[in-house]
């Protein structure tokens, strides 16, 4: 009989059949070690490489993104800004998730105003990168139409501009920043360090389509850029730009530079060159960028005798009131010949500054040691640094006193042979107004430094009335005069010097103190080569002395120390009257100048 | 039995407890970034907006234009000496 399936049945204790004991011990022990195994597979993951497994998990989603900060602003004295940053989109790509979607391109280019084909080629030329910015620097008003369009791989940056409200005013100094917001020229440059901020970061968790899901932390906040506040007086900056540009002009001359300073601290309170730039719009060539009232030095002329008459009064051989014999108007020396203007005959040493005598400046300097003159320079600045940290500053030359001959001697003692910038000009001067300290030049309001005595005070002050004679009845820089206020100043007119001798192209220069009974400001000018039918100091560089100090000394509450002046001009006589009246002094005063050219300060005749 | 309860009981109400609490300052927290990112967006904006402001207040503050209006527009100018009285102190 074939085998018949038994029916089940339940099985029965010793019977053959499913040992279920067996079974059941089997099935537990093969679940004890599944479960053992999760259990230690957790705790591995947990416990023991828990920070491998938390680093795999982050780099997939959590990224650490740069908070943007803005640059300082830099202001003037008054916190009147002079350099803002404000912020603006950048508008960037992912040329990778771009070019899913090449039928935007149309679309895009249209709303970033820009041609399609550069669009196209910018985007194409890195096809396999996840990095290139379409558009820098647009307005928040202009990048909203393009994000708005939610293309994919189109995001936009926040980044700061730089703007500067004075313009070309004041682009020397202030200089400006490349399109990363570093400093590049002038004091942007000299001050980064305060300037820039330090960006913050935070970690965030980003989902698939790169969108923030949670912030979750701040890993360091951001730094905005600290302010700076400069020296720099914005409504005199003003005025310098304004009657230097006037001067420019009407002299056709090609460039021109002024500084005024604070006498009782260095600080620079303007300071301009022309012809300037619009450091919004870079455009220009960077030679006209130069701060040429700090980089560029020239020999000085006429202004350097008031310096060497500090000398010769240092010395106690000679009084304001000592006689000099100038007739008749040339002195031989050595091979050369040392020529006045005209025949001063006999000059008072204080007369020497007044009808500015090379022959009386010559003299006074062959009467002193070498040294002694080269210690006063020294003493008052030249050939020296300015101590104001602009980039590129230049000291100008002031040469061994050893190897002067008597030629270079006197050639020093009326401003020629040696170099000076416009700042150092203005700082030799501003320490005559200053008591004969020396103060180092600064463009940080506050930033006053550590003076150090040049002369004595009381022989300062003797100088100080003697310059003021220069713009007196009888001087040389009568236009330098502001009505009401009493000023000390000295012309100068220099050759330019080039390669192997003298042009007939000149330098007129003007330094200047106001007001003199009690100098508050000090300001040195030059204007490089003007139209060569005038070109004296006195024609050309001092009346922008008079007509900047005029509105700055009324713009800075400065009491008129003349008021006798005031007084006898009031009354009597009208404006116009009182205009011609000058006018006819100045035509007395410099008659032979006009029919003479190469006059006033001209380098030895052969020298070098 | 009594010791199982009173151990356990307590362990339960607090686990409820902190897991609704968990909860509770998950949302907090969410609220709390979407109120900050608002507050940025609107501090951003305000910058913005400060930005230009400085910068249209430095335009039209310029002296220049100061200069301009006051001679052109208001028709001032400095005073003759005929116009000044000087007083003596």
């Amino acid at each position: 009989m074939s085998v018949r399936r038994s029916p089940p049945r339940r099985p029965q204790a010793g019977q053959r059949g499913p040992n279920l004991r067996g079974r059941l011990q089997v099935l537990s022990v093969f679940l004890g070690i599944a479960g053992f195994i999760l259990v230690a597979k957790a705790a591995e993951m947990q416990l023991w490489r828990s920070e491998f497994y938390q680093a795999k998990g982050d780099a997939r989603f959590v990224r650490e993104i740069e908070i943007p900060t803005s640059r300082g602003m830099i202001t003037d004295r008054n916190g009147e800004p002079l350099a803002i940053s404000t912020p603006v989109e950048s508008i960037w790509a992912s040329p990778r998730e771009l070019l899913k979607n090449p039928e935007r391109m149309g679309e895009l280019a249209a709303a970033l105003q820009l041609p399609l084909e550069e669009v196209k080629a910018r985007v194409e030329a890195r096809a396999e990168r996840d990095f290139v910015y379409l558009r820098r620097r647009l307005t928040p008003d202009q990048s909203e139409p393009v994000m708005a369009l939610k293309i994919p791989g189109v995001y936009s940056a926040r980044e700061y501009q730089r703007f500067y409200p004075l313009g070309d005013v004041a682009a020397h100094v202030l200089g400006y920043t490349n399109i990363d917001d570093q400093g590049q020229e002038g004091l942007e440059l000299a001050f980064n360090d305060w300037l820039i901020g330090k960006p913050g970061a935070k970690r965030v968790i980003k989902d698939r389509l790169g969108r923030v899901v949670e912030n979750v932390e701040l890993v360091r906040a951001a730094e905005p850029g600290r302010t700076l506040e400069l020296s720099i007086d914005r409504r005199l900056q003003h005025l310098v730009y304004r009657e230097l540009q006037k001067a420019l002009v009407e002299n056709s001359a090609t460039s021109a530079s002024g500084v005024v300073l604070d006498v009782a601290t260095g600080e620079i309170l303007a300071m301009v060159n022309l012809p300037s730039y619009n450091p919004n719009v870079l455009d220009s060539v960077p030679a006209a960028r130069r701060n040429r009232a700090v980089t560029d030095v020239f020999e000085p002329g006429s202004v350097i005798k008031a310096f060497t008459v500090a000398a010769a009064l240092e010395t106690g051989r000679v009084m304001p009131d000592t006689i000099i014999e100038t007739s008749p108007g040339y002195m031989p020396l050595a091979n050369h010949v040392v020529r006045d203007i005209r025949n001063f005959g006999t000059l008072t040493v204080t007369g020497l500054l007044t009808k500015s005598s090379n022959i009386a400046a010559t003299k006074l300097a062959l009467d002193m040691p070498n040294e002694h003159l080269h210690d006063v320079l020294h003493r008052f600045g030249f050939g020296e640094l300015s101590g104001s940290g602009f980039p590129g500053e230049q000291a100008g030359v002031l040469s061994a006193p050893q190897g002067w001959g008597v030629v270079e001697k006197a050639t020093i003692s009326y401003g020629y042979g040696l170099s000076t910038t416009v700042l150092q000009l203005a700082q030799a001067y501003a320490a005559i107004g200053n008591g004969g300290v020396w103060m180092p030049a600064t463009f940080v309001h506050g930033g006053a430094g550590e003076g150090r005595a040049a002369i004595d005070p009381q022989l300062a002050k003797t100088l100080l009335g003697m310059l003021e004679t220069v713009t007196g009845p009888q001087g040389s820089a009568q236009r330098a005069g502001v009505a009401g206020y009493r000023v000390a100043g000295k012309t100068g007119t220099s050759r330019r010097s080039v390669a192997g001798g003298y042009e007939k192209r000149y330098i007129s220069v003007f330094a200047g103190l106001v007001p003199a009974s009690q100098p508050r400001y000090a300001m040195a000018l030059m204007i490089n080569d003007p139209d060569p039918k005038q070109y004296y100091g006195g024609l050309v560089a001092a009346p922008v002395f008079g007509r900047v100090m005029a509105d700055a000394l009324r713009v800075l509450d400065v009491p008129p120390d003349n008021v006798e002046q005031l007084l006898a001009a009031a009354p009597a006589v009208p404006a116009a009257e009182a205009d011609a009246l000058t006018l006819e002094a100045e035509s007395v005063a410099e008659p032979l100048d006009t029919l003479r050219p190469a006059a006033e300060p001209v380098p030895l005749q052969g020298a070098r | 039995m009594n010791w199982r309860l009173l151990i356990g009981l307590p362990l339960l109400v607090g686990v409820i407890v902190t897991a609704i609490m968990v909860v509770e300052s998950r949302q907090h927290h969410r609220q709390l970034s979407v109120q900050l990112s608002a507050l940025e967006t609107e501090r951003d904006e305000l910058n913005i907006e400060f930005g230009r402001l400085q910068l249209e207040q430095a335009a039209l503050g310029k002296t220049s234009r100061i200069e301009r209006v006051a001679a052109e527009q208001l028709m001032m100018r400095s005073p003759t000496p005929t116009e000044v009285e000087v007083l003596r102190p």
